[in-house]
């Protein structure tokens, strides 16, 4: 939509682009063309300085089983973790929508863990399932269960979904109930009258109608799980034992920060951008073209 | 079913999130107040002992472990989130203003070249983020915490959806009573955008508040720790970590942007959901 009334001038409207324009421009094209520039570049074997080497880094990493085995956990880890934290979502988000008494405090006591940091999180899950101080993870291994999340790869990944997931609950939440309440009374009434019960009702009427919601939050989910979850996983294993619960993200930080390998990390960070864009265009292709209208 | 089983099983399943979430929260604030050997040794209760809060003082005023005082963690974290709010929400108001009011050259690129940027997160560009801030001289500075971070286009989406669904008439009144376009910026349409000014800060308070990646890589003098740093860098202190201690800074770190949220849950939720859609 284009608006008829507007202000005359180019000069103050440009000023007043200006400041978000030169800060992208400086901290975000200015860092993405360097990513694609260092991803063609390695260290001189003297250390002389870069050379270019075209797409060997690109070509290097994907023949790389390490890489392609955190591309399939970060996979699997990004699925686990919204199928998890959307699912329970919905669930309590169907039933706060009931009309029950107290629902408005239900709400309040679900909303406020959006507030939680990511890496905060896993500190809570360590109190919890620590193998020494954990207030489950203590009596496990008293009961005779081998339950060490600091030794056990398979373990290590189940604590951090957890946490990721559990964090991220209350915000899958929030947009869920929105969804539930946008959906007209009449509709869900006529589907009653037609005899359509509870479950029935849910899959064949409500899950539809919210498809826009889910699919919005399927996405934020996924990045969330790719990204944001650094923290969580960096504070609770460091991507460990091995490298076992190491995401790309990690893997990035590691290669680029802890091992110096300026040109593999860019190589790596330009596949995420190409991730995100990609799922971004996705989005927006499914979403309806709500920005452009 | 009858209504009120219905009713029931309701109650039962939203009263089990609520513990879901309540529960780990819990358990830090009962911490807080126990004695750390004791919670090494596998003792940690789910009863807080309420005649002991003396964690809270000796971490806030001295630190534990080496780390910075708390105190000073709060007020670095603080400032970073009230920074991050601040400059992302003026930066933007100003952009999608200029986009939505006015007609000027290259106006379309602007607008395209800013939202490019909405869903690529500073986790994906770190390294060469990293070199350009050392190019600048802002490696361990303050500014350097938080000015790469309101680099991005989500809070210019949705001013640029509010100010578009503000009516012309609108505008053509103020610019028959002679108002420019200052003006007008400044009496009519932030005004009206208020509800969604404030929805924006508690996510973009709570956005800087949490952020973990960027201070890791951009701070390594410990006087620019944040509270989420300086609380991970006390756990990976393997032995004789003061757990009361590491229980109480966790509680002190989620107070504030969990206070920001319950306060401001009204207009939160609101902006929240119509705008990120």
């Amino acid at each position: 939509m284009e608006r008829r009334t507007v202000f005359g001038g180019w000069l103050l409207p440009i000023l007043l682009v200006l400041p978000q324009l030169t800060l992208t421009g400086f901290f975000f094209y200015w860092p993405a063309a360097q990513a694609v520039w260092s991803s063609m570049t390695t260290q001189d074997a003297f250390g002389a300085g870069e050379v270019f080497v075209g797409l060997d880094n690109f070509s290097e990493l994907l023949a790389d089983p390490l890489y392609v085995a955190s591309v399939g956990r970060t996979v699997v880890f990004c699925v686990t973790v919204s199928a998890l934290a959307m699912g329970l979502a919905l669930a309590l988000a169907v039933f706060a929508d009931r009309e029950i008494r107290g629902k408005g405090a239900y709400r309040t006591l679900l909303i406020w863990p959006y507030a939680i940091a990511p890496a905060l999180s896993s500190i809570l899950f360590l109190f919890i399932l620590d193998p020494r101080v954990g207030m489950l993870g203590r009596p496990l291994n008293r009961m005779g269960i081998d339950w060490d999340y600091h030794l056990n790869g398979n373990q290590a990944l189940l604590t951090v979904v957890m946490a990721s997931a559990w964090k991220q609950v209350s915000y899958n939440f929030i947009f869920f109930l929105a969804g539930l309440q946008s959906i007209p009374r009449a509709v869900i009434e006529a589907a009653r009258m037609d005899g359509a019960k509870g479950w029935r009702r849910f899959r064949t009427i409500t899950f539809p109608l919210l498809a826009p919601t889910t699919f919005f939050l399927l996405v934020v989910n996924i990045v969330y799980a790719a990204f944001d979850t650094f923290g969580t996983i960096n504070a609770l294993t460091h991507g460990g034992p091995g490298k076992d619960t190491e995401t790309l993200v990690l893997k990035v930080y590691r290669d680029g920060f802890i091992n110096q390998d300026i040109g593999s990390s860019s190589a790596q960070s330009v596949i995420l951008m190409l991730g995100v864009i990609a799922i971004t265009a996705l989005q927006f292709r499914f979403m309806g073209k709500k920005v452009t209208e | 079913m009858a209504r009120q089983d219905r009713d029931w099983f309701a109650h039962a399943m939203l009263g089990l999130g609520v513990v879901l979430f309540a529960l780990p929260v819990w358990l830090v604030l009962a911490g807080s107040t126990q004695d750390s050997d004791a919670i090494a040794r596998g003792d940690l209760s789910l009863v807080p002992d309420l005649t002991n809060f003396s964690a809270y003082p000796r971490v806030l005023a001295h630190g534990t472990m080496g780390a910075q005082p708390v105190w000073h963690m709060l007020l670095v974290s603080l400032g970073m989130a009230l920074c991050i709010a601040g400059g992302k929400i003026a930066i933007s108001i100003l952009s999608a203003y200029a986009v939505v009011f006015f007609r000027f050259p290259f106006r379309k690129i602007a607008f395209w070249s800013i939202f490019v940027t909405l869903m690529l997160p500073v986790e994906v560009r770190i390294m060469p983020t990293y070199s350009v801030m050392a190019t600048f001289g802002l490696i361990n500075t303050f500014t350097g915490l938080w000015v790469p971070l309101i680099a991005s286009a989500t809070a210019t989406l949705l001013f640029r959806q509010v100010f578009v669904a503000i009516p012309d008439e609108l505008v053509e009144a103020a610019r028959m009573d002679g108002a420019g376009p200052l003006r007008f910026l400044k009496d009519i349409v932030i005004p009206v955008s208020g509800a969604n000014i404030a929805a924006l800060f508690v996510i973009l308070f709570v956005y800087g508040w949490n952020q973990y990646l960027w201070p890791l890589l951009v701070a390594t003098d410990p006087g620019l720790d944040t509270i989420v740093i300086g609380l991970v860098k006390m756990i990976g202190v393997e032995t004789q970590t003061d757990w009361s201690a590491v229980m109480a800074t966790a509680v002190l770190a989620l107070l504030p942007p969990v206070a920001v949220v319950l306060l401001m849950q009204r207009w939160f939720v609101a902006g929240l959901t119509e705008g990120e859609k």
